[in-house]
């Protein structure tokens, strides 16, 4: 018995003393966590998609909670319902959330333009992007290798026709799209935006037109044709400013060339 | 001095521990895909073992041999050993949170490393307290043995990240793809030390 009791309690008086030990340093020593941060971090969407220009969906809620001018609209894929659930949770008014999606700025589809060269190398527009500018004879347009389809977690993208499309029912607006494409082709767009402009060539019109029948040509008419001056040609080629533009579809209706079209 | 010199080299070249004794083999297959976690492991292990070492050799000589306990050798080590590795993440968590973010998870996880409780098992069987040897010498060659131990065990870790890199972008038979591949890496690795057998002892002969 007693043989017992002495293995026994050397070892219970130990662990005794560890736990006492362990206890009066996490009491004493406790970090102040943010009572906030797992409730702001639980509306978020968890995609960490880096939109809201943060680290990930902790990064933004870290930011949340730290600094109380942050804004709460900057959740994109997560929109509305997230922006009410921070206003509610963080106690601060609700700001609407300006819902976006991604376009992608080339209409230079398989009928509209050519390949200038065969391209067997890697399946990645940054990769044929390298070689000569692309395999397409315009260098500015869509590469159609898909490094935007592969990054979208939403898989809205698709590749139809040799040209990215996206589907603005399936799109977040997380950006990742935009960040990936060689070419920069792809921005942000108002979700309720009406009109776009499916050209990216910066190339003077007699060049462009040679290369892409659905390109940009820098006409100006659409400029001469909006009504509220939304739209202006920036390097021969037409931009729309979506903060002016009405969806009126004047410029769509007129341009010369269809390359600016009416959703 | 020469003595200590000695323990140190053998303890990192010749008896390293995931190569020659073969214990912390799951850090070493599980952690060393990327050289930084690898780095930021190792050292998590080195301050472990030697916080271990500092911690258990007094208990042992000062408690479990006077009073017969040493069958108590191994419960009361790990029991040891896990509180103060819990004592230390809090006490890092407080007062430095940048080294405690860069440890990362690994610091609880080397709580139960049989690489650090075999260096202190290790330690209290070969550099014991005799009538001959005084607590304090066995202490500093029990202390130096473990830096070697953690020493030894960052050598294997980044030598191995960084066959492991060297794998990743070759052409493997798809039966090798993985973990096979891997052990089969460790192995010539842990072959290559053997070379070392005998080299420290006759340099200092």
């Amino acid at each position: 018995m007693t043989e017992i009791l002495t293995a026994v309690i050397p070892v219970v008086i130990i662990g005794i003393i560890c736990a006492v030990v362990l206890v009066v340093a996490s009491k004493l020593m406790a970090v102040k966590e943010d009572e906030r941060f797992p409730a702001v971090r639980d509306c978020l969407p968890g995609a960490n998609c880096g939109a809201c220009g943060f680290a990930g969906c902790d990064g933004y809620a870290k930011a949340l909670c730290e600094d109380s001018s942050t804004p709460t609209n900057l959740c994109i894929p997560g929109a509305d319902s997230t922006a009410h659930q921070l206003s509610d949770v963080l106690g601060v008014e609700f700001a609407d959330v300006e819902e976006q999606v991604a376009f992608v700025h080339c209409n230079g589809n398989c009928d509209a333009t050519t390949d200038k060269v065969l391209y067997q190398g890697i399946r990645s527009c940054a990769a044929a992007k390298l070689m000569y500018g692309g395999k397409g004879s315009c260098i500015y347009g869509c590469l159609g290798l898909g490094d935007c389809a592969s990054v979208c977690p939403q898989e809205a993208i698709r590749v139809i026709n040799g040209v990215a499309k996206v589907d603005p029912e399936e799109c977040i607006g997380c950006g990742m799209c935009a960040a990936a494409c060689p070419n920069k082709l792809i921005t942000m767009v108002p979700a309720v935006a009406g009109v776009f402009v499916e050209c990216s060539n910066r190339d003077k019109g007699a060049v462009t037109r040679k290369v892409c029948s659905n390109g940009c040509i820098g006409c100006k008419k659409c400029e001469k044709l909006c009504p509220n001056e939304a739209i202006k040609v920036v390097d021969n080629v037409a931009r729309i400013d979506y903060s002016r533009c009405t969806g009126c579809g004047a410029c769509a209706e007129g341009c010369t060339t269809h390359c600016i079209t009416l959703k | 001095m020469t003595k200590l010199i000695i323990i140190l080299l053998s303890a990192v070249f010749i008896n390293n521990y995931v190569l020659t004794r073969f214990l912390g083999i799951c850090p070493f297959l599980g952690v060393s895909k990327k050289l930084d976690s690898a780095t930021g492991m190792s050292l998590a292990v080195i301050f472990v073992m030697l916080l271990a070492t500092a911690a258990t050799y007094p208990i042992q000589f000062f408690l479990l041999t006077p009073n017969n306990l040493d069958y108590l050798q191994t419960i009361v080590f790990i029991l040891v050993i896990a509180a103060l590795v819990q004592l230390v993440e809090i006490v890092l968590k407080r007062y430095i949170p940048s080294l405690h973010k860069s440890l990362g998870v690994y610091l609880p996880l080397i709580t139960t490393n049989c690489a650090v409780l075999g260096v202190t098992i290790l330690n209290v069987q070969d550099y014991p307290v005799t009538e001959t040897t005084t607590f304090w010498w066995g202490f500093a060659q029990s202390m130096v043995n473990s830096l070697g131990s953690g020493l030894g065990f960052f050598l294997a870790m980044v030598m191995f990240s960084g066959v492991r890199s060297a794998i990743e972008g070759s052409d493997i038979p798809k039966s090798f793809k993985g973990l096979p591949i891997t052990l089969i890496a460790a192995a010539i690795t842990s072959l290559s030390f053997l070379g070392f057998g005998g080299v420290i002892e006759n340099l200092f002969a």
